[in-house]
């Protein structure tokens, strides 16, 4: 079965919207939600601040202390930490190899392609066992 | 014991646990000891110098070990680390 993540269409939306607002920088938040098996539910999300220093047009970094809060919310709200979400501003929803370099296993990796007054596309991308990005389904309900 | 927190995508690696109580009295014996109770973690965290992955950001308690003493940061009986995988990227 192809791994997939199910995601409503608020939520959906409210990540487009959030990949727009911060158009022509890429934009960065983190999902959770429920994991089972090779599906995935997201039941929320939070936008974050892109940290990196510098182009933020072709780069996008979370800070560890946004991180570690994330995983604190996890255990609290009894969720399931997901993924991470982030745009290519005109450019395709494919993970680069800077995303690679920097990715994990089990996480899901939302991307949006994004122009200045829409979303492209939206595709989410997973690391397999031998380390390289597979896409998933991503089911709009 | 110190504490580690493990973050979500390194869990499968620790039979899905959170969070590991492990002996040492600093940061880079507290982790040896992380990797001899799970040593699929070894690769996960540790790069083929055996030194800390560059990607990989280690917190004791809300402060990053970066700007304490790295490593050799000092781990008493309550302390919580956190292992922090960098959360970034981008179009290129």
């Amino acid at each position: 079965m192809k791994k997939q993540v199910i995601v409503d269409q608020e939520t959906l939306a409210s990540m487009h919207r959030h990949a727009l607002s911060d158009f022509p920088n890429e934009c960065v938040g983190f999902f959770f939600g429920e994991a089972n098996g090779e599906s995935k539910r997201i039941k929320e999300y939070t936008p974050l601040e892109n940290s990196k220093e510098g182009d933020q047009r072709r780069r996008f970094e979370v800070h560890p202390k946004d991180y570690m809060a994330a995983e604190k919310y996890a255990v609290e709200s009894d969720q399931k930490f997901l993924g991470v979400y982030h745009s290519h501003p005109e450019h395709p929803a494919e993970p680069s190899v800077h995303d690679l370099a920097q990715a994990v296993p089990f996480f899901s990796y939302i991307i949006a392609s994004v122009s200045e007054t829409k979303v492209q596309n939206t595709r989410s991308w997973q690391l397999n066992d031998q380390n390289e990005f597979e896409e998933e389904d991503i089911i709009n309900e | 014991m110190a504490e580690i927190i493990i973050p979500t995508p390194l869990r499968k690696f620790a039979q899905d646990q959170a969070s590991i109580k492990v002996e040492g009295s600093d940061v880079q014996s507290a982790i040896e000891d992380l990797v001899k109770q799970f040593p699929d973690l070894e690769k996960q965290i540790f790069d083929a110098d055996g030194k800390i992955k560059r990607f990989i950001r280690i917190y004791k308690g809300e402060e990053d070990i970066e700007s304490l003493d790295n490593e050799k940061t000092a781990v008493e009986a309550e302390t919580i680390i956190s292992i922090i995988p960098a959360i970034a990227g981008g179009r290129g």
